[in-house]
């Protein structure tokens, strides 16, 4: 569904990304995990176009993404994505926050914007804030919403940047809980995370990422227990006694 | 000094001057709304990253903000007609052609401090406001006007109503065109009856009033703003 084909990005002179070439499958939940700056956010951001690429390809169902061709805004409502940072729009309540995209992109009415995310909401255990407003709730309960906000545009494909650690720790649960629930739904996703539990539980692979490559792929229990290549053995022992 | 307001109230001149409260008030609203919409839209452009579309919002600001209020209304006044079609002068000298003349000055100087307000206010914000929006699927103009415009809007609140009124207060220049608003219909009731100090005390209640008023609905929106924030 996802192919990432010899993917080559550069920050100015600074080489972010070397070769990538994966491959995510539709219903497929892919981990990728690796060192700060070793280029993880870069690699999904390319995906949905956040982030240019200056060689290789990335196609999703065989179209070329970054092809002139392709209409960005339109390729994005088929792409959820969700920040470390949750990044709700502060000034909209919760319910309104879910359903701008629907109505903006979808032109959909209001009152039906309103009950898909009210059934939306309620799925992330939050149809009872949908008056609230963003600043009043919980990271853990912002990040639910943001994933809410992203699944209100139906889209095949979730991409989630670190959606646990900007959150307190008795908060992360909340939000790993509801993406099991999408992995157990069938939904395609690409998480960037270091939540060893959740990839163990739902991953059907780690993708492990040190200095723009892509150094080691495997399934999450051979990851975490028999990691093969050096730096991948160092990751895997810091994050065991972090 | 003896006061009589009985003198500049009889029916004939508190007809005038309600005449002109209101058209003060009227050529306050429409600049407003007008300008308020352009300044918005002028901070959509001005941000595009596009060089040209900058530099031609730069320039526009600077026109109004370097040159006085009065210059400006004489120009739409007096020169810009000279530009415009015959028939299209002749058109708009039957229609109350120096209340549109000042009306357009005062929103164009007023969209250009507006949208220098509006623009900080939007630097404040997180540029992750627009990535959340544009990861949606939200065309770029989409993001800025539900998403970024309104939290600009509210950051730049007390800047706003400054500016709205230094805009209230400027209308009284569009008496030099001969617009019969508040303070050219005091000119005229205190000319007849002498009675300047009565006259000009009740222009300046008026002024005071809705001067007042603006700034207690900008106080409104505000706690408003602050509620849906959480605080
Ligand atoms: N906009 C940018 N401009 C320049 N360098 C960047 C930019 N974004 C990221 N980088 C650099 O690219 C590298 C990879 O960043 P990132 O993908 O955010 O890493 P990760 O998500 O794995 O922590 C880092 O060295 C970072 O400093
Ligand atoms: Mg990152």
């Amino acid at each position: 569904m996802i192919v990432f084909d010899k993917v080559e990005k550069w920050y100015g002179s600074f080489h972010a990304l070397k070769d990538v070439c994966e491959t995510v499958a539709a219903g497929e939940v892919v981990v990728v995990c690796g060192p700060s700056g070793s280029g993880k956010s870069t690699l999904i951001r390319t995906v949905n176009r956040l982030e240019p690429i200056q060689g290789g390809r990335i196609a999703i169902d065989g179209r070329d993404i970054h092809g002139p061709s392709i209409d960005v805004n339109e390729l994005r409502s088929h792409i959820g994505f969700v920040f470390q940072q949750f990044n709700l729009f502060p000034h909209l309540s919760v319910a309104r926050n879910v359903m701008l995209a629907p109505m903006r992109v979808h032109r959909m009415p209001e009152k039906a914007a309103r009950e898909a995310a009210l059934a939306l909401l309620d799925k992330v255990g939050l149809a009872h804030k949908a008056d609230e407003f963003p600043p009043r709730l919980s990271g853990g309960q912002q990040q639910r919403v943001a994933i809410a906000r992203a699944l209100a545009m139906k889209p095949p494909v979730m991409l989630f940047d670190e959606p646990t650690s900007a959150l307190d720790p008795e908060l992360v649960g909340e939000v790993l809980t509801v993406m099991k629930q999408l992995a157990a739904e069938g939904m395609t996703m690409v998480c960037v995370t270091h939540e060893m539990g959740f990839a163990r539980e739902v991953a059907d692979r780690v993708i492990f990422m040190d200095a723009g490559a892509v150094l080691e792929r495997a399934k999450p229990e051979d990851f975490f227990l028999r990691p093969q290549h050096p730096r991948a053995t160092k990751f895997v022992s810091d994050i065991r006694h972090a | 000094m003896h006061l009589d307001f009985g003198a500049v109230l009889t029916p004939q001149y508190a007809h005038w001057i309600l005449w002109g409260a209101a058209t003060s008030a009227a050529l306050f609203l429409s600049s407003w709304v007008l300008a308020f919409a352009s300044a918005a839209v002028l901070v959509a452009i001005g941000s595009a990253p596009f060089r040209g579309a900058r530099w031609a919002v730069a320039g526009f600001v600077a026109y109004h903000r370097n040159i006085p209020m009065l210059v400006q209304i004489f120009v739409w006044y007096f020169a810009v007609p000279q530009l415009l079609p015959e028939p299209l002068t002749r058109w708009v000298n039957s229609h109350n052609s120096e209340f549109i003349f000042a009306m357009i000055a005062l929103f164009l100087n007023a969209a250009a401090y507006m949208s220098e307000d509006m623009r900080s206010g939007l630097r404040a914000l997180p540029p992750a406001q627009m990535e959340a929006g544009r990861a949606l699927g939200l065309s770029y103009l989409q993001t800025m006007r539900d998403v970024l415009l309104p939290q600009a809007v509210r950051a730049a609140l007390p800047a706003l109503v400054n500016q709205s009124l230094s805009l209230f207060k400027a209308t009284s220049l569009a008496m030099a065109v001969g617009v019969a608003e508040m303070t050219y219909t005091s000119r005229q009731v205190e000319n007849e009856t002498y009675r300047t100090f009565e006259t000009f005390a009740i222009a300046s209640l008026f002024y005071v009033t809705l001067s007042f008023a603006i700034m207690a609905l900008g106080a409104w929106a505000d706690r408003r703003n602050l509620r849906a924030a959480g605080h």
